[in-house]
């Protein structure tokens, strides 16, 4: 069973509900962040809608991961790209599902290994059940509510789709 | 390996006697394919290889932060087990492990203690009780780490940081790296290694590995008495001159030419070594203008190549440093990661 | 005592003999074949039907180990493995500690043999005092205390000159000089085959030359001195060749081959397993292939096991630092019976040289099952299957590449002297 959510429009809101957050601390030049893969795709289309100066970055957490002990290592990783100084600066941090909080960890202890960002503000699409640590996202596109069975993903690059299927 | 699959194969071998054979994997690799031990490159798909390529990338990547670390291996033990002295090799894994947040210990086990009698076995088992994850371990006898991986200490991952004259997997994938770099891919290259291959672990480790990851050709300069016989039969043509063997070639490799092998016939000088094979600035001019020349070090200025080459545009010998903590970092992960995990599909955090 | 073997495949090339039959025994003698002589009585009936029954096997080189190795293995305890192999009689190299070039430690070995009561024991005396190469042995009175030839086993001998010396000596008392033939400054240093396999693995080769090179040589000292020479586990092609001249020429020259030259190659050592650290080396495939016709074709006189039991922290090294040497003598008849499956060999080729081709290279009696014969017989199961465990085998050496292995063929009785030393 597949469903469609309008991405598009979410992403409309986030992004004014972003400027609105930036706006109220004084954030004027913010950096974003984007966590692979489907991080990076949504931090792309925010830089464009808030028009930001700086490129974007990516971000590759395999290395932060704490389940290497489970599960090894990613073999398909690829470098991280930062191409600023996070010292100092205001970073928007973007990922695609925020679940149980322990891959936004695993991207605030990388990026803390680059330098003291001055604060770090967290954008997800999707907010499921399941939050394991006590992490939680600034902007929300949508909270859902899925069933044991169904696992949830977006889709892309290109024209960005949600998808909700049975596991 | 059960014995009927070897008398298989050597029956197979006798019918098809022009098949070329690699080892084993049984030792190396774990259930799913992946890396557990890191022993020689014989065996290894050019998917494999491609990827310790890739991680390597990444970790090209840290080395370059301010904190040039990263906690994947924290709380391992990593031994550097060095029974051959090396500072230079040595250095690199250690700060390899070091990068990786592991926890490093030294021993130069050299041959002193096996002269004192104790046996391999026995100084390895009484390692093994300080609960070591990882050992990195030159010898001077090949076959050395398949002997630990295989006999003495089955729960921790080897590296090995070169064998006797079998093998140098680490030094020959951070030369594949920099050829990567600065060629960009490795179909249609002609690569050619000069110098002793006789007794080259990096020599045979670098043969596999362009063979494996498809390059045109590999090419072997040096005079008859530094070849080992049958050469060939590892995917390499045989050159006897600078001037033939170095034609249309994109990648030079010189090898370092120790002093002992001006004795016992090998050899007769240094001098007659480098007016027939040592590479000047005349000789490279025999290969593409745009050949790079690799060193896998130390170099003997004067002897294997001249200063203005190793200092020269071409060079890129100095890559060839910096690349090594990346690939050893690379190998060290994908090998601790093959020893502890069980391979599910890895998904969301 | 008094056996009738009673209706098995008797296979006896030495006197033409393949047909099934009884075999009747008294007095330690064989007394009849196929009708029971007049008069006899059996004490004790082996029923035979299924099996297969040759004269008793003769090894031409097995390692005892005692005196001076009994860690790795004791008279007693190898001459029961060779037993249960189906020998009735073995040859043990002089590389014993002391080594054997005095009466006293013939006598010792000989006297431990007897006591053990297991296959009879044929001694090689070393050709130099303390296998050292320089100074010849006593070859007389080695001879006299019971020796049946000598040998320099694994070491070299000074010099060309020394070596005709000693040849020259030998000829006088009529001694045989068994020689494994390599030449030292080829084969220096090196562990396996020098070749393909070799170079991939980075371990020092042994070509194939330093073995040629050394067969020539003894071949024309032998031609001159005149002395039988025997050349020992011969793994190349082209010695297969000289021998070959050498015997159309008319020379007393014999020569054998060891079971695992037969069998396997040098691709075996990839992976650096010391399991298969052999010396001299395992060669490639078209050796083993002429080693093979070689036989069939008469060039070789003999099988032998070259058994070698080591104690497991001997093969626990680095390939290189390995101890070289196989496990065999329990094995040999269901290896060779594996290349008659495949065609290779044919079973009286096999018993052959076994049991007639050694005992003509020794020139002691054996090999032969007629009336009025020395009553050492195996009788053998040429199907059964079995596996070859640590536990099975009575070696004191467990160092075999066939442990956990099923093989086919199982010796079910050896007798020696007309006595069943195995069941």
């Amino acid at each position: 069973m597949t469903e469609l959510i309008d991405v598009e429009g979410l992403l409309e809101t986030m992004c004014h509900d972003l400027s609105g957050h930036l706006a109220s601390r004084q954030i004027d030049d913010p950096c974003i962040v984007g966590i692979r893969t489907g991080g990076v795709w949504l931090a792309d289309v925010i830089h464009k809608k808030l028009d930001i100066a700086e490129p974007c970055g990516e971000l590759d957490i395999s290395f932060y991961r704490d389940d290497f002990t489970r599960i090894g290592l990613n073999p398909k990783v690829k470098p991280s790209v930062l191409p600023f100084e996070t010292e100092g600066r205001h970073l928007v941090l973007v990922d695609d599902v925020l679940m149980s909080g322990r891959t936004v960890r695993a991207a605030m202890n990388e990026l803390f290994d680059y330098g003291r960002p001055a604060s770090i503000t967290l954008v997800t699409l999707i907010e499921l059940d399941g939050r394991e640590l006590p992490i939680q996202a600034d902007i929300v596109g949508q909270k859902i509510s899925l069933s044991g069975n169904q696992q949830i993903k977006l889709k892309g690059p290109g024209k960005l789709v949600l998808e909700i299927t049975d596991k | 390996m059960t014995l009927q699959m070897i008398l298989d194969r050597v029956n197979r071998i006798g019918k098809n006697s022009m098949k070329q054979v690699t080892e084993p994997n049984h030792l190396q690799l774990n259930e799913q394919g992946q890396l557990k031990h890191f022993l020689t490159l014989d065996g290894l798909d050019k998917a494999l290889l491609t990827e310790i390529l890739d991680t390597a990338d990444s970790f090209i990547e840290v080395g370059a932060r301010s904190i040039k670390k990263v906690p994947l291996l924290r709380g391992k033990t990593v031994v550097n087990l060095f029974f051959e002295a090396s500072t230079r090799t040595r250095s690199t894994f250690e700060l390899a492990a070091k990068r990786l947040s592991a926890d490093v210990l030294n021993l130069n086990i050299s041959t002193s203690a096996t002269s004192k009698g104790e046996s391999l076995s026995d100084t390895l088992q009484n390692l093994e009780a300080m609960a070591s994850d990882m050992f990195v371990v030159r010898h001077s006898q090949s076959g050395a780490p398949h002997f630990i991986a295989e006999s003495v200490t089955p729960n921790v991952s080897i590296i090995n940081a070169g064998d006797g004259r079998h093998a140098h997997p680490t030094q020959a994938m951070l030369d594949m790296l920099t050829i990567r770099q600065h060629k960009g891919r490795f179909e249609g290259l002609t690569v050619a290694i000069v110098g002793d291959i006789l007794h080259s672990r990096v020599a045979r480790s670098q043969i596999r590995a362009l063979k494996t990851l498809g390059v045109s050709e590999v090419r072997v300069i040096a005079p008859n008495t530094l070849l080992p016989v049958d050469i060939e039969s590892l995917g390499a043509t045989v050159f006897s001159t600078m001037k033939e063997g170095l034609e249309n070639v994109d990648v030079i490799i010189m090898l370092r030419l120790q002093r002992e092998r001006m004795e016992g016939a090998l050899l007769p000088s240094e001098h007659e070594f480098y007016e027939l094979y040592g590479l000047t600035t005349e000789k490279l001019k025999y290969a593409k203008s745009d050949a790079i020349v690799m060193h896998p070090g130390p170099i003997n200025r004067g002897v294997e190549i001249e200063s203005a080459v190793a200092d020269g545009s071409q060079s890129v010998i100095l890559n060839q440093v910096t690349n090594g903590i990346a690939v050893r970092m690379a190998v060290m992960s994908m090998a601790m990661s093959g020893h502890v995990a069980g391979r599910d599909k890895l998904g969301e955090l | 005592m008094n056996i009738e073997i009673k209706s098995g495949r008797i296979i006896d090339p030495a006197n033409g003999v393949d047909e099934i039959q009884s075999l009747y025994i008294a007095d330690g003698k064989v007394v009849g074949l196929g009708g029971v002589p007049e008069g006899y009585k059996a004490d004790n009936i082996i029923d035979a039907s299924g099996c297969v029954v040759t004269p008793g096997f003769i090894d031409l080189c097995t390692y005892l180990r005692e005196p001076g190795y009994e860690y790795k293995g004791t008279v007693a305890s190898e001459t029961y493995a060779a037993v249960k192999g189906g020998f009735t009689a073995v040859c043990c190299p002089p590389e014993t500690l002391p080594v054997n070039d005095t009466e006293a430690v013939t006598n010792l070995i000989l006297d431990l043999a007897e006591r053990a009561g297991f296959a009879k024991v044929y001694p090689i005396g070393a050709l130099t005092k303390g296998l050292k190469g320089q100074q010849l042995s006593e070859l007389y009175s080695l001879r006299q205390a019971g020796c049946v030839a000598v040998g320099n086993g694994d070491h070299s001998v000074a010099s060309l000159s020394v070596m005709k010396r000693c040849f020259e000596y030998a000829k006088t008392h009529g001694v045989s000089v068994f020689v494994r033939p390599e030449e030292a400054s080829l084969a220096v240093d090196g562990c396996v085959h020098e070749g393909a396999v070799g170079t991939r693995l980075g371990l020092n080769g042994i070509p194939a030359l330093a073995e040629t090179v050394a067969v020539s040589q003894l071949i024309l000292l032998a031609e001159e001195t005149g002395v039988h020479l025997h050349l020992s586990h011969l793994t190349t092609a082209k010695s297969v060749q000289l021998v070959a001249e050498a015997k159309r020429s008319g020379l007393r020259i014999t020569a054998d081959v060891a079971i695992q030259h037969l069998i396997l190659t040098d691709e075996t050592v990839s992976g650096f397993d010391s399991r298969f650290h052999c010396r001299p080396p395992l060669r490639t495939h078209a050796d083993r292939i002429a080693l093979i016709k070689g036989l069939n074709d008469g060039v070789i006189d003999a099988v032998c096991s070259q058994h070698q039991p080591h104690e497991a922290a001997a093969k626990q090294a680095p390939f290189a630092e390995s101890d070289p040497g196989i496990s065999s003598v329990e094995v040999v008849l269901p290896l060779l019976l594996g290349l008659v499956r495949d065609s290779e060999l044919s079973l009286a080729t096999l018993v052959k040289a076994l049991s007639v081709g050694a005992a003509g290279v020794l020139e002691v009696a054996g090999g032969s099952l007629a009336v009025g014969d020395v009553a050492d017989v195996c009788v053998f199961d040429p199907d059964e299957a079995w596996r070859v465990t640590a536990e099975s085998m009575l070696s004191a050496g467990k160092n075999t590449p066939w442990g956990e292995h099923e093989v086919q063929g199982l010796v079910k009785y050896t007798l020696v002297d007309g006595r069943i030393a195995y069941a």
